[in-house]
């Protein structure tokens, strides 16, 4: 069912203060999460962005109970928490794995892909802010070509980005979905639908970083709206293998029309010395994945 | 009416894991545990074993289900060797760190590189450091009951525990092996009490960043900084020696059978000459004692059963020790063997000035025999004789540069 502004759910479940930086785009989200998901969750969380978020022994700002594990093994800890439930008889308790991009493209890949494979009942989210940005912005699997990071300084990031929709279309699961901090309401509506589908459900979170992506922490929506608008990052949803796009996405794929990327790229200090060439590149790969998901949902 | 079965050492690790009833079991195949695995999956599949079975990718997720599902309330199994323990390396931390009560089977197997399915003890000697309790057992025997002890030393302590075996010699070995009663395990070991869990009703943040110093949660309470924490966790294991002892007295008057606690002797009440080491190899020690005693040498074995914590009683019983030798099938590269390391700092400042002889042995299952035990105990004797006190490492059986 379609949320709107005024049915969502008021409780808050982020208290006021957390150690997330201003305009954070993954506080935003965590924020729809939990109010979509509701207080009957148990979150599973690797050292990360996320971590810190969650605070310093012996203090939290979030108030539903959450298992911080080591950075390779989210998945595998949802799956643990998954298992001990079902021994307890507890099947009224949502378990939600939610990583960063570190912790789901790359080192959390193999934990994910046997959680998956095994269609755990639990959601998987994967905040993707396209680098190491708790350590300090390390070039990750989900970085695109032509970023700066530190370990990408000088020459910008030369490989492309994962395309992890389709690494998760693989193991053919129940639900996938993509959302942003800019439309909450996909968001929420997603997580609430999410929240009622058994097996295991991916959401992939776009979440602006503005000491990562080096934009003004004002202009975190901006940011997010700016990657839909260009489709960068497509809102859609995937139920059993068929695809349909969600929102801003669904309208721009009805009028066929989209801005350049570079409206995005121009605006984040990352891509400074992005390449004519890579530019390019990035536009003609955004048209392809685009053009192949307008055909997947016309099927 | 006693249930005496023929089985390996595999089959009553999992027979005693039955017994406990755990909650959830994760496990990835590695030789020589491979089995424990096998069987569970079986016991769970036909319902036997009333667990959730998570057949998981990895060693390190199969440990990381078990931190998991520890902290959510259930008690847990897993098993593993060689190279799938060291995978584990980072969770085994883990595991003692979040103070949970996991039970794992290290069936020990040598490390590569070169590569090795065979026994020896490296694996979960070079996990000495990690926190978890360590207990090495003779036989087929030693492996039913010690399981069932280690559950309930695990929950009493709140420290994980590893019962290790050795590959092949034991794990692939058939021995008559007494069953326990079922009824009187449950007597034995009480339900599961967690002492923290992940709850709804009650939620909490659980392994978060901890800073150097002690911080004021939200009522103004001072709370413990991570120093704070890992000497807990040192009183924990410090707190087992007193608990492995008392689990073992319990045991024997429940079920007959009297293991040691943190360690066993053979003979030694006037013994001058001491054997000493860990599993199978110190279970071979007493056979070459024995034929000792024949010729007139008086010779005693001491068993360790608890490599961590180490026992702190063995310098009375090595008091009238001449020569001390230790076998051990691990080696700490760079210096010697790991148990005649912490045997020795044992010993210091104690009056046992007895020489030790470390003797490393049966590295990637090079065998060893009872006469090649005679033969190190009778160089060193030879040794000693000629007026030679000190102490040295040997390789047995292993053959030299030229």
């Amino acid at each position: 069912m379609q949320e709107n502004l005024f049915r969502i759910n008021d409780r808050e479940y982020i208290l006021p203060g957390s150690r997330a930086c201003q305009g954070c785009g993954l506080s935003i989200a965590y924020r729809f999460i939990l109010k979509a998901l509701r207080e009957n969750t148990i979150v599973a969380i690797p050292p990360s962005c996320l971590c810190v978020l969650h605070g310093l022994y012996p203090t939290t700002s979030v108030i539903v109970p959450a298992i911080n594990n080591s950075f390779a093994a989210t998945a595998a800890a949802a799956s643990g928490i998954v298992a001990a439930l079902k021994a307890q008889n507890r099947p009224d308790i949502t378990v939600l794995a939610l990583c960063g991009d570190g912790g789901t493209y790359d080192i959390g890949i193999q934990s994910l892909s046997g959680a998956a494979e095994r269609n755990t009942d639990f959601i998987f989210a994967c905040y993707d802010n396209e680098a190491y940005m708790n350590t300090g912005t390390q070039r990750s699997g989900a970085t695109p070509a032509g970023a700066v990071t530190t370990t990408t300084p000088v020459l910008t990031k030369q490989d492309n980005k994962k395309d992890f929709i389709k690494i998760m279309e693989a193991h053919n699961l129940p639900y996938i979905a993509t959302v942003s901090p800019a439309y909450p309401i996909d968001l929420y509506d997603k997580f609430v639908k999410a929240g009622r589908i058994k097996g295991t459900r991916y959401i992939q979170i776009d979440t602006p970083c503005p000491p990562g992506w080096g934009y003004p922490s004002k202009d975190t929506i901006k940011i997010g709206k700016l990657a839909v608008e260009t489709g960068v990052f497509p809102l859609l949803e995937i139920e059993d293998g068929k695809l349909r796009f969600t929102g801003r996405s669904k309208t721009l794929a009805e009028k066929g029309k989209r801005a350049p990327v570079v409206h995005y790229v121009e605006r984040q200090d990352r891509f400074r010395k992005m390449s004519i060439e890579q530019l390019n590149q990035f536009q003609a790969s955004v048209d392809r994945r685009w053009n192949d998901f307008v055909r997947r949902a016309g099927e | 009416m006693s249930d005496v079965r023929i089985i390996t050492g595999n089959e009553a690790a999992a027979l005693a894991v039955t017994l406990c009833e755990p909650q959830v079991v994760a496990a990835y195949p590695i030789t020589p545990q491979t089995k424990i695995s096998e069987l569970l999956s079986e016991y769970v599949e036909r319902g036997t074993l009333k667990a959730e079975y998570v057949r998981v990718e990895s060693e390190h997720s199969a440990l990381s289900v078990l931190i998991a599902a520890s902290t959510t309330g259930v008690r847990t199994f897993t098993a593993t060797s060689s190279n799938g323990l060291l995978y584990m390396h980072e969770q085994l931390h883990w595991a003692a760190g979040s103070r949970l009560p996991i039970v794992m089977c290290c069936v020990n197997r040598g490390v590569a590189a070169p590569w090795s399915i065979f026994n020896d003890q490296q694996d979960s000697m070079s996990q000495r450091d990690t926190g978890w309790i360590q207990l090495y057992c003779r036989n087929n025997q030693e492996i039913i009951d010690t399981v069932i002890q280690a559950y309930r030393i695990a929950e009493e302590v709140y420290a994980p525990v590893m019962v290790c075996y050795d590959g092949f010699i034991l794990s692939h070995t058939m021995m008559p092996v007494e069953i326990p009663d079922a009824a009187e395990v449950q007597n034995y070991l009480p339900p599961y009490r967690p002492h923290t869990f992940l709850d709804p009703e009650r939620p909490r943040t659980i392994n978060p960043v901890f800073f150097p110093w002690r911080r004021q949660n939200a009522d103004g309470v001072l709370c413990d900084g991570y120093m704070e924490m890992r000497r807990k966790l040192q009183k924990g294991l410090e707190k087992a020696r007193d608990v492995i002892a008392a689990a073992s007295r319990d045991y024997a008057e429940r079920f007959g059978r009297d293991h040691g606690g943190l360690f066993w002797t053979h003979r030694v009440e006037d013994a001058d000459i001491i054997l000493t080491g860990m599993g199978s190899i110190a279970a071979e020690a007493t056979l070459a004692a024995d034929l000792l005693r024949d010729e007139g040498v008086r010779a005693g074995v001491v068993g360790i059963r608890s490599y961590r914590p180490f026992p702190l009683e063995l310098p009375p019983v090595l008091r009238n020790a001449r020569l001390i030798m230790v076998f051990e099938k691990c080696f700490s590269y760079g210096y010697e063997g790991g148990v005649a390391s912490d045997l020795k700092a044992s010993l210091y400042g104690t009056g046992v000035e007895a020489p030790v002889i470390d003797v490393i042995a049966g590295l990637g299952g090079r065998d060893v025999k009872t006469a090649d035990l005679l033969g190190a105990v009778r160089e060193a004797l030879k040794s000693l004789e000629a007026g030679d006190r000190a102490c040295r490492t040997v390789w047995l059986n292993c053959r030299e540069e030229e």
